[in-house]
């Protein structure tokens, strides 16, 4: 056994199996052009795959596989949102997180152990009935909680930070969670590329060529391909890649700032988030606290990250949890976010004929992950938007349709 | 901590800044189409090159112009708005 072991190890023909084929070669045309191999790109091909019998598809990604707001997010999922039409999009997300790991036959890690939103003020605490009796109506587990909930839920919060920013109820998001980012990424990448779908790592779209209101063709570092239609899901670079097909999004650029801990035993249960002192944590199953939620105040595309961000978030869980104060930083990383005016995402139809759209993603990208690919998978298939997606579509920024989700998150904007 | 040449107070403190956003021109409210409005309100520039911005330097609330990198941060230069406004 041992001998046979050895000789199956330094075998030259040692016979890997890849979830994920090596980038194969580009051919000339395909049906589906996806730009963009993060979650999103990579669950749309999937479902067109899977569920639309679309397999003749090129997933084009400039760098490598989930590596760019797919893998710098803090993974949280949710769906405590404030427009009928936002709360209704992310519910269906979050249910599908549910049966991801089945779906994929792939663990995902999803962990729905709740998200607990701190209010520090009397108007947080009004803005709260407000978001729980709209997530009540629409149908997700949302409720205002009153101080010794709070305390049972999370009996580490430091409740009274010297009478300063006193916690005086908060949020309770039963249906929030979180679930491993990059397995998200490679469950969805492996079963696009068992059903034909080719992921083509390291390509770059160089322009994109378009001719009587239709994209024609692309033009990748590895050379040019004709394209039936053409989806846009590059994060941080879809202002710059929907340039390209003269097309010009409602989006400024922020880097978004995050980092982690060490790893220490579980304690932390839920996802706990301040909306005043723009930060939140959640435990990883490592142990490793992730401490995020840092806009920079200016527009960026750098993804250094600065001082004065870590020192802010790392005051803000020390806030909270005073007894992190001794902790050692591990990682810390930012992201280039796509922000929108209404800080709701922008999906759908464009204005050329076959180029479709599933940009300003901001900071609230990851959970969107499953839904977005799914109608979006549909918009392709059948050439129509779907009425779930209408109220997100581009258009609205010129008939001033806003879909309002600025208090939505801890992020600091 | 990064620090911004203010027109009027010097080399400050980035922390000591309100940043505005890029500049946009206003079109005329009279004559402007609902369209060419909708561009002004929402459309900023965005371009991993060169733009210019409004900040404010926030204690003494002094509004001015400022060219920056959106690539690399850079601060190009930082100018008063009566020396001149990009069209």
């Amino acid at each position: 056994m041992p001998l046979k072991l050895l000789k199956y190890g330094l075998a030259r023909d040692y016979p890997v199996t890849g979830d994920i084929p090596a980038t194969p070669d580009l051919r000339k045309s395909y049906d589906v052009v996806i730009i963009g191999g993060g979650g999103h790109g990579l669950a749309c091909a999937f479902y067109l795959s899977k569920y639309h019998g679309i397999t003749n598809v090129a997933i084009l990604e400039k760098g490598y596989l989930a590596g760019g707001n797919t893998a710098r997010n803090t993974t949280t999922i949710r769906s405590n949102y404030i427009t009928p039409e936002g709360i209704a999009f992310y519910k269906e997300g979050v249910e599908l997180y549910g049966e991801m790991s089945q779906e994929l036959d792939f663990n995902v890690m999803f962990s729905q152990r709740g998200q607990l939103t701190l209010a520090h003020s009397e108007t947080t605490m009004r803005s709260f009935h407000l978001r729980a009796e709209m997530g009540k109506h629409m149908g997700t587990r949302l409720e205002v909680v009153d101080q010794k909930q709070v305390q049972e839920l999370c009996p580490h919060l430091n409740m009274d930070y010297g009478g300063a920013l006193e916690i005086l109820g908060g949020l309770w998001h039963e249906d929030g969670g979180t679930a491993r980012h990059d397995a998200v990424a490679w469950g969805y990448a492996a079963q696009a590329s068992r059903r034909g779908v080719e992921i083509h790592q390291r390509t770059e779209v160089e322009s994109i060529n378009v001719n009587g209101g239709r994209v024609q063709s692309v033009t990748t570092n590895r050379g040019e391909i004709a394209c039936g239609q053409v989806m846009i899901a590059c994060g941080g670079a879809n202002y710059e890649v929907a340039m390209k097909a003269g097309v010009r999004l409602p989006i400024r650029c922020y880097p978004l700032q995050a980092m982690v801990t060490q790893p220490i035993k579980p304690w932390l249960h839920t996802l706990v988030s301040s909306v005043s002192l723009h930060t939140y944590l959640v435990q990883s199953s490592r142990g490793e606290l992730v401490i995020g939620g840092g806009s920079d105040p200016y527009q960026s595309y750098s993804t250094r990250s600065t001082l004065d961000m870590k020192e802010h978030l790392a005051q803000g869980a020390v806030h909270m949890f005073p007894f992190l104060q001794n902790m050692r930083l591990l990682r810390q990383w930012a992201g280039t976010t796509d922000m929108t005016p209404d800080y709701s995402p922008i999906m759908g139809a464009s204005p050329l004929d076959n180029l479709w759209l599933d940009c300003g993603w901001g900071t609230w990208g990851f959970k969107a992950t499953p839904v977005a690919g799914k109608y979006m998978a549909q918009t392709i298939a059948n050439g129509k938007v779907p009425d779930i997606l209408r109220p997100f579509g581009m258009d609205r920024f010129t008939s001033f349709e806003l879909l309002n989700e600025m208090g939505a998150t801890a992020a600091s904007h | 901590m990064k620090i911004l040449t203010c027109p009027m107070n010097g080399p400050r403190n980035i922390t000591e800044f309100q940043y505005l956003g890029p500049f946009r021109a206003m079109p005329d409210p009279d004559d402007a189409s609902d369209t060419d409005w909708a561009q002004y309100l929402f459309r900023a520039e965005n371009s991993r090159g060169p733009v210019v911005e409004w900040w404010r330097h926030t204690p003494s609330n002094y509004v001015f112009l400022a060219e920056r990198h959106l690539g690399t941060g850079d601060v190009i230069r930082t100018f008063d708005p009566s020396e001149g406004r990009p069209s």
